[in-house]
């Protein structure tokens, strides 16, 4: 009885506790430091409802249509262009960069490279790659495939450092060489996650390339920028409602491309309901384990 | 010169240190003939996996020589060494299966020795291969099972792939790390029959690391026991008495 007394099943944790109060601290203090009042915010809503108002009904117009066709066919091109070229040189890299199959020397260049691609967004790239080869989409390509870099190289790596030793202890001990231990023992292991990887920087690229048309690199975001200028907010919403269309029918056709190669969904499944689809397998799959 | 001569083993002077200084093989000094199964018993921990993974090197000893056919395994590094593990099969107590690989390339595994790694990642066996997986796996009791993923598998199921990848490799020797350890005892019997009449079939020697001492004594025709690092005992299944099992694992209030 004494010994419970004594014993606390949940101890107070003041250096967290303290954590909490500055970071609270820090937000106040930060809110007065940039101006941000309630007669400020007031303000604002009245402008915004005079944006919004002018940017209703979206335009259309042929001509208009013609330049968001344009536009935004071209970022879809640097977006593929950029996520080949940039998941093709990251998956190398990726490896180098991974800890539990290559030795110290390898992995730290490959690591301070993808730290020096990881450090600046898209954008700062993208005006940089602007003064270097002028203005155009090589510019926005270029942009994105270091940023592509810097993304997958990583997150592959960490999905190679968190592999099953024990396939690979498998495989080698079969006598493959370097090459056969990855493409067996390896690859099977990350596969599935490196694709979910390669789709979500297709989609983020694609994000990207809509915007980087505001530093000249090419695409879609050269005209909404023009069109902000010119305080042509109708076409405006025109653009933006056709980069939301773009964006989700990219969605739609990732999630299927994970989905077809995660599960081996048939295409018809993926109109059906997903998830029962699934179910309905894995207890087949038990079933036949058993 | 006889099969049983070639492939024999001898362990000379084998120490593995993980941390310098606290040994985990103490000198091992061991002949392991070339026929028949051979079991090393011991408590957890003594070192049974370590002396089997120095055999196929997938660890680095600190010390001491492993004959086998006139070379010692000890030394060996780059080409020679991956042209040694091809002749050594290996059978894992987790049987080591890669698990979204199919069946089929689970076992074809096991020629990755011999097939090169652009043929292999294209999957381009040599036919005589593709025969012969088909051979084991129906051999095994899986020719229904040849496309479907390893992770699908049970424990029973997936060791069997496990011992059709390690003869495929059509080995010279065969170990095997607790290959029963994670399975039912009516399965564990099951997969030292086939491993037993697939390995003898072909001649090939196994040297098993096994806890279950009742099973050893059915399978093996020579019993090893370990204790702390060392060789305590060295005979047939026969001569090993309770007075010995005491040695090997300490204590007498388990024993029957």
């Amino acid at each position: 009885m004494t010994a419970s007394a004594t014993r606390v099943a949940f101890p107070a944790n003041w250096p967290l506790r303290i954590g909490w109060l500055l970071l609270a601290v820090y937000v106040v203090w930060a809110t007065s430091q940039l101006d941000v009042t309630w007669t400020r915010f007031v303000e604002g809503i009245a402008n915004a409802q005079k944006f919004l108002s002018r940017m209703f009904p979206p335009n259309f117009e042929p001509e208009k249509m013609q330049m968001i066709v344009k536009g935004l066919a071209e970022s879809v091109q640097i977006a593929v262009i950029a996520t080949v070229v940039g998941i093709a040189l990251s998956l190398p890299i990726g490896l180098m960069a991974a800890r539990n199959l290559m030795p110290a020397w390898v992995v730290w260049p490959a690591r301070a490279l993808i730290a020096v691609c990881r450090s600046f967004h898209e954008v700062v790239i993208a005006i940089i790659f602007v003064k270097a080869v002028g203005f155009g989409a090589i510019a926005g390509i270029g942009a994105l495939v270091v940023g592509s870099i810097g993304f997958i190289s990583k997150l592959f790596a960490e999905a190679i450092e968190e592999i099953s030793p024990k396939q690979v202890e498998a495989v080698r001990a079969s006598g493959a060489g370097f090459f056969s231990v990855l493409t067996y023992g390896v690859l099977p292991q990350v596969f599935s996650r490196f694709l979910g990887f390669a789709s979500y920087q297709f989609d983020s690229n694609l994000r990207h390339s809509t915007m980087i048309g505001i530093v000249g690199a090419g695409g879609i975001g050269g005209s909404l920028f023009s069109a902000f200028q010119r305080f042509d907010y109708d076409f405006v919403c025109a653009i933006l409602i056709s980069i939301i269309a773009l964006i989700i029918l990219a969605e739609v056709v990732s999630s299927y491309v994970r989905a077809l190669f995660n599960d081996n969904l048939a295409l018809l499944d993926f109109f059906r309901n997903r998830r029962a689809a699934r179910l309905s397998r894995e207890k087949a799959a038990a079933m036949v384990a058993s | 010169m006889n099969a049983s001569v070639s492939r024999s083993i001898q362990i000379r002077a084998l120490t593995k240190e993980y941390k310098k200084g606290v040994p985990v093989l103490k000198g091992i000094d061991l002949d392991i003939p070339g026929d028949g199964i051979t079991a090393i018993i011991g408590p957890s921990g003594t070192g049974k996996s370590t002396l089997i993974r120095c055999i196929n090197r997938l660890i680095d000893p600190t010390s001491g020589q492993i004959l086998f056919q006139g070379q010692d395994l000890a030394q060996l590094s780059g080409v020679a060494l991956r042209e040694a593990r091809r002749r050594i099969g290996m059978v894992f107590q987790e049987y080591n299966l890669v698990e979204r690989l199919t069946v089929m390339e689970n076992v074809l595994t096991g020629r990755l020795g011999y097939v090169s790694a652009f043929n292999a990642w294209l999957r381009r066996f040599p036919k005589q291969d593709i025969d012969e997986a088909f051979a084991l796996l129906d051999a095994v009791g899986l020719g229904e099972f040849v496309n479907q993923r390893a992770d699908g598998l049970s424990g029973g199921q997936r060791q069997r792939v496990g011992i059709a990848r390690a003869i495929m490799q059509r080995p010279e020797i065969l170990l095997a790390d607790e290959p029963t350890s994670s399975l039912d005892p009516k399965t564990s019997v099951e997969i030292m029959e086939i491993m037993a009449a697939m390995a003898g079939k072909r001649n090939i020697p196994i040297i098993v690391n096994i806890h279950n001492v009742a099973l050893a004594k059915r399978f093996c025709q020579r019993m090893i026991g370990m204790s702390d690092g060392k060789i305590v005992f060295n005979g047939t299944p026969a001569e090993l008495t309770d007075t010995h099992l005491k040695e090997i694992y300490g204590g007498e209030d388990w024993l029957e």
